[in-house]
């Protein structure tokens, strides 16, 4: 297949037609053109380069010479093994190549072949559901080949060639066809449409194209020049794809999380930097949020993390339902997986070739969610690449470059309109997740991306040390799309949408300052009013900001019960306030009642929302009206009505989810 | 790693041009392999090294061994032609091994059942199983609120002066392997000192399990350089005995902080640029490379366990030899100073500490169906009261809510008597049933993390707390340490597992 696959690239992509933009552009030492995109798995190397030899090995780094034909970011074979490395620099007739493997047992004097073409990503269908390394080599299939560990020097496509597709062609002899255009479509998944797109930098008539049942690396279409179409094709990963235009973020990309779509939205296409110290909760959210956001597509990148976790998500996935689609989740997501382990230039190409693959199904039409955990381990990859380079430091050791490289990383997430025809509409949403050492985020990774997000969702450990999850910080978090996304949100959840969130905002702020007072004279010496805000603020970041990845029930929020838990917690405030005012005294008051029903709100799964809203909203009512002994017998007899349920283990079974869908725990217990 | 070393050929080259510390630069060297075994001759002495930079012209070699009294010019040097390998088997339990895997007990050398790279291969991640086999250790700490899991990774934070060897001496003696599978016990000391192994040694010969165990020792006296290899050594026999021998291993790794100090070391001798507090920029990959080595793979029957010891400099947790760690590792116990000095054994803090693969360990059919509940509540009444108890510091207890000073009450009881459990082994139905007594004290207002199901059941099925208090005398105390106040308020009784059951 590969060589199919090279053919048609090579064909497809003539040198000139591929801008030398992204990585290239950001290195200053050598003006090559990138070369131009094949396929992931190079053909053996080119008469001329074959003369190449090694000259000297230090870590991931091998020197060879001569290499004066090579170009920057060309893909080369390395040592009698042929592992996979990059030319990263050029100096006279000698090269510096970043190998993706581990080069212990290298020698100098062993050859070197380049491949004539920049490190790729291969698009196409059959990337759903898959677990590919940094560099795209499918995992699962080179188990088959190696057993359970990875040998150095393993090559298989990523798409696997022994597959075939049912095409369903969109065009016909004779049509114009440009870059981007849909040529047709195939079933990937069952309900899954793969939008089989012309390479962008393909155009011409169509002479000839098939139907129906095609092998994976077939010849679909041929245009007058004689070009071959496949369905899938190459591209270089650090090159982002071209689009017709780019549109503004107006609509929020809905999490399910409380804290998150209410607090500190992001649009879709936006970008999240997600930082905090270990055991903050990082990979639990790129998780929960891979599992229950609402993307057609999750492209979830390991980069530099651990492989228990990898082996977490196989595990849980594929028995996931998507509620809005009734699939696997699995069959949305792509995994690309480096884990710390694993060799570290490879770890460093890993976010690029996610980030192809998003841009892809985006430009299919899809609204895809990309995750990156963690951007500090690509970044750290990125300064141990640079040390060897003996380059010179910047802060902490890191390439002055950083911050340069990571805003041309962020700014290929968007909101556009594909190029090519019919109109398609796609989104890559980017939630990168970063690990300050000592939870500090004065250093450089953090501080380079806050120049370039739109929203920070900032872990505390703190927070976490008390179970507060998610623990975002709400006085340091924010989000520059709220202005933007208001409208949006006034019209699917009501005009008082802005005004909970400023009054819950509001009160969060009250309650830390109380809370300083607090601790320096003492809650008993607070006011009444002012213990009342304590207390509820208590409740709104356990009810409302609190949310457990792990039950079933609350996993995932509706807009609709986030909402009422906001509004209900701010208005049993102002009914208590409201009560002080007329006499009352607050220890009198039993507000325990009402606490306990809107913690049943939160656990509750969306199916109950409704009834037990208005549950919580009666009690709030009788606080006022009622004499506080006869109040227990009512509240049972109100509670037992609103949960017409059992109160037995089989209540807690996943509703707002989806019914086939077992909590971790359930699929634990089968094991 | 290495497949072309088919027919390693040992070349031999007399004079090194240059020497500085444990690095030698040799010219003229032809086809040396990055990380190529050699030994060094000097003035009668042979030592081993490794070829860290392979150059055409220039070649350069760590010695692993003290350089002190090489002469370059006398150099001789051996090129053995293949990377790093040591023996591995099952013969091997039972022995006691330096950090290079040479005998220390005064036994032949193991012949062994293969030869393994040191440095090991990375396990694809498609065929890992995912940890979620509940590792009962007998502390309630650990098996309640931090549940180890088969194939986790856990390290231990100790601080100076803390007993973090001992919490592992602890668990290595308690640990069981619940339905009797073979079962093997690692110890590696890095850079810890011989009274500390020692220490280590006794308990794990009193225990009997020294049979099924295997010491690799690399103590401060050793030369640098070993430290580095010696968990490697360790971990290449780990996985053999896991992945082929079909064994649950448990690899306790003590010190992690004298490897990251010798890792210092060594960058620092070849003049590699410092990152954070002078350590190497690639120390969290090089860590990786040894924790990323527990696990569970598909179809085979064994599983690699770590816990690693940690000691945090100067208490201080965002140090970065504990801060590279906690991002690799699934989770971390923590100890404490402050309960350490109340007397209480084992001194973890539950609040920073954290078991990533809980979740995985524990419910119905593995702990009980309500455990992640009952965490939960703890976790959050323990911290309201160390909150409130650090308020009632400034401004007097009489100047807290009463959920507070409640909550404070219960932290001192749950210090005193959950955490607290001297040595006595406690069973998972003994330490739920103990969670779930001090939680009973507090009205269930202040309770709202335990669902009302939860409640239903254990209504039913446990009758009023206030009966079961009763019992509370007849707590079965083993306190072997005899140390005061360790054991005092244990309270270890088997609670007819009436919470255990799902």
């Amino acid at each position: 297949m590969s060589r199919d696959r090279d053919t048609a690239a090579d064909a497809a992509s003539p040198a000139d037609a591929v801008p030398a933009r992204g990585a290239a552009a950001t290195k200053a030492s050598a003006p090559s053109e990138p070369p131009p995109a094949t396929s992931i798995a190079p053909p053996p190397a080119t008469s001329a380069a074959c003369a190449a030899r090694l000259i000297r090995i230090t870590g991931s780094l091998a020197v060879a010479r001569p290499l004066r034909e090579a170009a920057l970011y060309e893909l080369a074979r390395v040592g009698e093994q042929g592992l996979l490395g990059e030319v990263i620099r050029l100096d006279g007739d000698v090269g510096t190549i970043q190998v993706y493997e581990d080069t212990s047992g290298l020698a100098a004097g062993e050859p070197v072949a380049l491949t004539g073409s920049a490190l790729t990503a291969a698009l196409g269908p059959g990337l759903l559901g898959s677990i590919v390394d940094g560099v795209g080599r499918p995992l699962s299939r080179l188990a088959q080949e190696s057993g359970d560990f990875l040998r150095a020097g393993l090559t298989a496509p990523t798409l696997d060639p022994s597959a075939s597709w049912v095409f369903s062609p969109g065009v016909a002899p004779g049509d114009l066809v440009e870059g981007g255009d849909v040529l047709g479509e195939v079933e990937e998944r069952s309900g899954f449409t793969h939008r089989i797109l012309i390479p962008p930098d393909v155009g011409g008539r169509i002479a000839e194209i098939s139907e129906g049942e095609v092998s994976a690396d077939a010849v679909v279409a041929v245009l007058e020049d004689g070009t071959p179409l496949y369905l899938g094709h190459a591209w270089p990963v650090r090159q982002p794809r071209p689009v017709s235009r780019r549109l503004p973020s107006d609509r929020p990309f809905v999490t399910g999380q409380r804290v998150f779509d209410f607090l500190f939205p992001v649009a879709e296409g936006g970008t999240v930097a997600v930082p905090g110290g270990f055991g903050t909760g990082k990979t639990v959210i790129e998780q929960t949020l891979a599992k229950y956001a609402a993307a057609d597509v999750v492209v979830y990148v390991g980069c530099g993390e651990r492989g228990n976790e990898m082996a977490e998500v196989l595990n849980e996935f594929p028995s996931l339902i998507d509620p809005r689609t009734g699939l696997s989740i699995m069959d949305r997501t792509i995994l690309v997986v480096n884990t710390s382990n694993m060799p570290v230039a490879a770890r460093e190409a890993s976010v690029y070739l996610g980030m192809t693959y998003a841009e892809y199904y985006r430009d299919m039409g899809y609204g895809v969610a990309l995750m990156a955990d963690s951007l500090s381990r690509w970044a750290e990859a990125l300064r141990e690449l640079s040390s060897r380079l003996q380059e010179m430091p910047g802060e902490e050791g890191y390439p002055t470059y950083l911050g340069n490289r990571m805003g041309a990383f962020y700014e290929r997430a968007g909101r556009v309109i594909a190029a090519g025809r019919p109109e398609r509409t796609g989104a890559v949403t980017f939630i990168g997740a970063i690990s300050p050492p000592g939870g500090d985020f004065s250093e450089p990774v953090t501080q380079a991306a806050l120049r370039v997000i739109g929203g920070l969702w900032a872990l505390d450990a703190g927070l976490a040390h008390q179970r507060q999850f998610p623990a975002v910080d709400w006085e340091v978090s924010y989000s520059l799309y709220m202005d933007a996304l208001a409208p949006w949100f006034v019209e699917r959840c009501g005009a008082d949408w802005p005004e909970l969130r400023a009054a819950v905002l509001e009160l969060l702020q009250r309650d830390r300052e109380l809370r300083d007072i607090a601790g320096l004279v003492g809650v008993e010496a607070l006011q009444d009013t002012d213990r009342v805000v304590l207390d509820v603020a208590a409740l709104v970041r356990e009810t409302l900001l609190g949310q457990s990845a792990y039950d079933p029930n609350d996993a995932v929020s509706p807009l609709e019960k986030t909402k009422a838990l906001a509004a209900l917690s701010l208005s049993l405030h102002r009914t208590i306030l409201r009560l002080l005012e007329e006499g009352a005294a607050y220890e009198e008051l039993d507000i325990a009642a009402a606490r306990h029903a809107l913690f049943s709100l939160r656990n509750s799964g969306s199916a109950d929302v409704e009834a037990r809203a208005l549950n919580v909203e009666r009690l709030i009512a009788a606080l006022g009206t009622k004499e506080p002994e006869g109040e227990g017998a009512e509240v049972a007899a109100l509670e037992e009505a609103a949960t017409p349920e059992s109160p037995t283990p089989e209540s807690l079974a996943p509703e707002s989810l989806a019914p086939e869908s077992p909590t971790p725990e359930d699929g634990e217990a089968e094991v | 790693m290495s497949h072309h070393d088919v027919h390693p050929l040992p070349r031999i080259y007399r004079g090194v041009f240059a020497a500085a510390g444990p690095l030698l630069y040799l010219t003229g060297v032809r086809r040396a392999k990055l990380g190529e075994w050699v030994s060094v001759r000097s003035v009668g002495q042979t030592r081993r090294g490794q070829v860290i930079d392979a150059g055409e012209e220039v070649t350069v070699i760590q010695v692993l061994e003290e350089t002190l009294g090489l002469r370059p010019g006398e150099t001789e040097v051996v090129m053995s032609g293949t990377t790093a390998r040591v023996v591995v088997g099952r013969e091997l339990l039972g022995r006691i091994l330096s950090g290079t895997g040479a005998p220390l007990d005064g036994l032949p050398a193991p012949v062994g059942e293969d030869l393994r790279p040191i440095w090991g291969e990375p396990l694809n991640p498609a065929r890992r199983t995912r940890p979620g086999d509940f590792v009962e250790t007998g502390v309630s700490a650990i098996d309640g609120m931090n549940t180890l899991v088969r194939g986790q990774k856990l390290p231990v934070f100790s601080g100076p002066g803390l007993p973090g060897l001992q919490l592992a001496a602890e668990i290595v003696e308690k640990a069981r392997a619940p339905r009797g599978e073979p079962f093997a016990v690692i110890f590696v000391g890095v850079g810890i000192t011989a009274r500390e192994t020692q220490l280590f040694l006794d308990r794990f010969k009193g225990s009997g399990a020294s049979e099924w165990g295997v010491v690799y020792l690399s103590e401060a006296r050793d030369p640098t350089i070993e430290r580095l290899l010696a968990p490697r050594v360790a971990l290449a026999e780990a996985e053999f005995l896991a992945f082929d021998a079909g064994m649950h291993v448990l690899v306790v790794i003590a010190d992690m902080t004298y490897y990251c100090e010798a890792l210092r070391e060594i960058a620092t001798a070849r003049e590699e640029i410092p990152g954070r507090r002078g350590y190497p920029g690639y120390m969290y990959t090089d860590l990786a490379g040894i924790f990323e080595r527990a696990g569970v793979v598909q179809g085979r029957e064994g599983s690699l366990t770590q816990i690693p010891i940690v000691t945090m400099p100067d208490n201080d947790i965002t140090h970065p030899i504990p801060d590279l760690t906690g991002y690799i590792t699934e989770g971390q116990l923590v100890l404490s100073g402050d309960l350490h000095r109340k007397g209480v054994f084992p001194p973890v803090d539950v609040l920073p500490s954290l078991s990533r693969l809980m979740n995985a360990g524990i419910g119905p059919g593995k702990t009980a169906p309500e455990h992640r509940e009952w965490a939960n509540q703890l976790y959050a009444v323990y911290a309201r009261g160390r909150e409130a108890r650090m308020m009632a510091a400034v401004v007097g207890e009489s100047g807290l809510g009463d959920p507070d000073r409640r909550a404070m009450d219960f932290a001192d009881r749950f210090e005193r008597e959950f955490i607290g459990q001297g040595r006595a082994r406690r069973d998972i139905a003994a330490t739920l049933e103990l969670g779930w007594r001090l939680l009973e004290r507090l009205p269930r207002e202040d309770l709202l993390r335990i669902s009302d199901a939860t409640w239903a059941v254990r209504d039913t099925a446990g009758g009023d707390a206030t009966v079961r208090d009763a019992t509370v005398g007849d707590a079965t105390v083993r306190d072997a340490t005899g140390r005061d106040g360790a054991g005092r308020d244990e309270a270890a009784r088997s609670a007819e597992g009436t919470e255990a059951s799902p």
